[in-house]
């Protein structure tokens, strides 16, 4: 992302030595305006992470960063960090492995498959997670699959969620490395069609399905009405911490809402900085 | 395509997918859409009419309704206009922008929640500056007017990813074009550049909606269970600590599931009916 930035920088940068576009524009006081508006409540948050106190002033009286110290030292936090980063690894594996076949079969074999996935993968946007959780609740609660109250519930139901967005990313990929003439050209060099899915296919999406991963792991981690209603305390993930964290210090929990927020942000970096090498990569060749 | 023998083999790579897709994503949904009808004595309307005639139940979809509509609407309109701004605004401050609003796109659920309360809660931040100004006696952030203010904050961002591919679209040459041929803004606006924008605002509006409706992090990190809306009212009767009511849940779900049916249907209608689309 830094690389793509600075060239487009150097090539506005002639035309930004423009006097007259620094006077009154009232699309730059929109902009600046809601980006004042979207700003605050992070602001603010980051602010309050970090005073030592703040009372009735318009600005925290002192900084520090025992806040941060605290949160980090906090063995309840270290083990729902730990646990939040668990269930996202294996709804991810799980998810990789069901998914994978499917758009690689419908981007070779069954083109019309791929017209039923486009179908399928909007389910999870038109059922909102408390409803699926009614129905999620009274199937895994007992009988043959007793799930419900222990984390092996959150990785299938996980992996419905990050669906959509793995299964575009993936069949994206295949799709624009032409992977039904890959697998031509494999055959006719004498592979099987597992070896050539394995040797050939998957090295060549390896940055798309990679940047699918990060960016479906900062949304698993920010994930909370699955984790609270089917699990809760029981296995308490960062964002069901976080809402128990309710009677705690308000510095507090702002150290954590800013050290989740990085999280998520460090994760959605490295998922853009990968296709920003992809695309540079791309150019190149 | 080579013959069904050699197609076989391959089609058991989908049988996984299609049995933990069957079992957590439809399964769950059938279970709702079936014990909505299971009253205690059989099958029948049972829950939908008791729903129909609580004013508690009534209340939680009226209200879930109108915060849903006040706050889209209020995000659509900011983010429509942030993203003109956006259209017109050249140099580092429209990437900065782009990337800004993604990040606060990923801002939701009980962090936004608590960043509020430390902003504007009983004893928030903004709350007490303004105060102090003189501007405000009061805000409540756990009433309806403190759940708008939340719903319009986190709508704004999504809005603008969704509608800024198409405001970018718009091309100065058809407003250029347009006052040549003796258009003034207004009707450059009514004729041309709000017809095309029409669907997108449309979509972007239902994306929106069915956003809000379906919320429920935020509000429940927010007020826990006391502030009355269709989510919050369906978890507690099926998590709540006493009187848990998965049936009647299953008929709160249902409604929700066809509300949001609904507004698609509305949306896609309303996007026949518009000249610009029925012309192709």
């Amino acid at each position: 992302m830094s690389q793509s930035a600075d060239t487009v920088t150097m090539a506005s940068g002639p035309s930004s030595t423009a006097r007259p576009r620094w006077r009154f524009d009232p699309h730059r006081l929109v902009v600046l305006g809601v980006f004042t508006i979207l700003a605050l409540p992070l602001v603010v948050t980051l602010g309050y992470a970090l005073a030592g106190h703040w009372g009735a002033s318009l600005l925290p009286d002192s900084l520090t960063l025992k806040w941060f110290v605290e949160l980090w030292a906090t063995p309840r936090f270290q083990a729902a960090f730990v646990r939040s980063l668990l269930v996202a690894v294996g709804a991810l594996a799980l998810s990789l492995v069901l998914i994978l076949p499917v758009a690689f079969l419908a981007q070779t074999r069954y083109p019309r498959l791929d017209g039923w996935m486009n179908g399928l993968i909007l389910m999870p946007f038109a059922v909102p997670p408390v409803v699926s959780s009614v129905g999620l609740l009274q199937l895994y609660a007992g009988g043959p699959l007793p799930l419900v109250g222990t984390p092996w519930i959150l990785i299938p139901t996980y992996f419905t969620i990050v669906l959509p967005f793995m299964y575009r990313a993936i069949a994206n990929s295949l799709r624009s490395i032409d992977v039904a003439s890959l697998m031509d050209a494999a055959r006719l060099l004498g592979a099987g069609p597992l070896q050539a899915f394995f040797l050939v296919v998957l090295p060549n999406i390896r940055v798309g399905v990679q940047i699918a991963i990060f960016l479906s792991f900062s949304f698993l981690v920010g994930e909370f009405v699955f984790a609270n209603l089917l699990v809760g305390t029981r296995f308490e993930t960062l964002q069901v911490y976080l809402n128990n964290m309710r009677g705690a210090s308000g510095h507090f929990t702002s150290a954590l809402v800013i050290t989740l927020f990085a999280f998520t942000l460090v994760l959605t970096w490295l998922g853009n900085r990968q296709s920003g090498q992809d695309l540079a990569k791309e150019s190149a060749s | 395509m080579r013959g069904l023998h050699a197609a076989s083999p391959a089609l058991l790579w989908l049988l996984p997918f299609v049995v933990v897709f069957a079992a957590f994503q439809l399964a769950p949904l059938a279970w709702v859409a079936i014990s909505a009808f299971r009253v205690d004595d059989g099958w029948g309307l049972g829950h939908f009419r008791e729903i129909v005639t609580s004013p508690f139940f009534r209340q939680a979809i009226g209200r879930s309704l109108e915060i849903s509509l006040v706050s889209s609407l209020l995000g659509l309109t900011i983010a429509a206009l942030t993203c003109h701004s956006l259209a017109h605004t050249r140099g580092p401050l429209r990437r900065w922008m782009v990337a800004f609003t993604n990040m606060t796109s990923n801002f939701a659920g009980v962090p936004l929640a608590f960043a509020f309360i430390i902003l504007m809660g009983t004893n928030g931040v903004l709350t007490l500056a303004l105060q102090r100004l003189g501007i405000i006696e009061d805000f409540n952030l756990y009433s309806k007017t403190g759940l708008i203010v939340i719903y319009t904050w986190f709508q704004i961002p999504l809005g603008v990813l969704l509608l800024f591919p198409a405001l970018a679209g718009l091309r100065t040459e058809w407003q250029e074009a347009a006052s040549l041929l003796g258009a003034g803004r207004l009707a450059y606006w009514r004729h041309i550049g709000l017809p095309v924008l029409w669907p997108a605002l449309l979509g972007t509006l239902t994306i929106l909606i069915a956003n809000a409706m379906g919320a429920y992090a935020t509000v429940y990190a927010l007020v826990n269970t006391s502030y009355n809306l269709m989510t919050i009212r369906i978890a507690n009767l099926v998590s709540g600590d006493l009187f848990l009511q998965p049936n009647l849940a299953s008929a709160l779900a249902l409604i929700l599931v066809l509300l949001l049916a609904m507004v698609t249907l509305i949306q896609q209608w309303l996007l026949r009916r518009s000249y610009h689309v029925a012309e192709r």
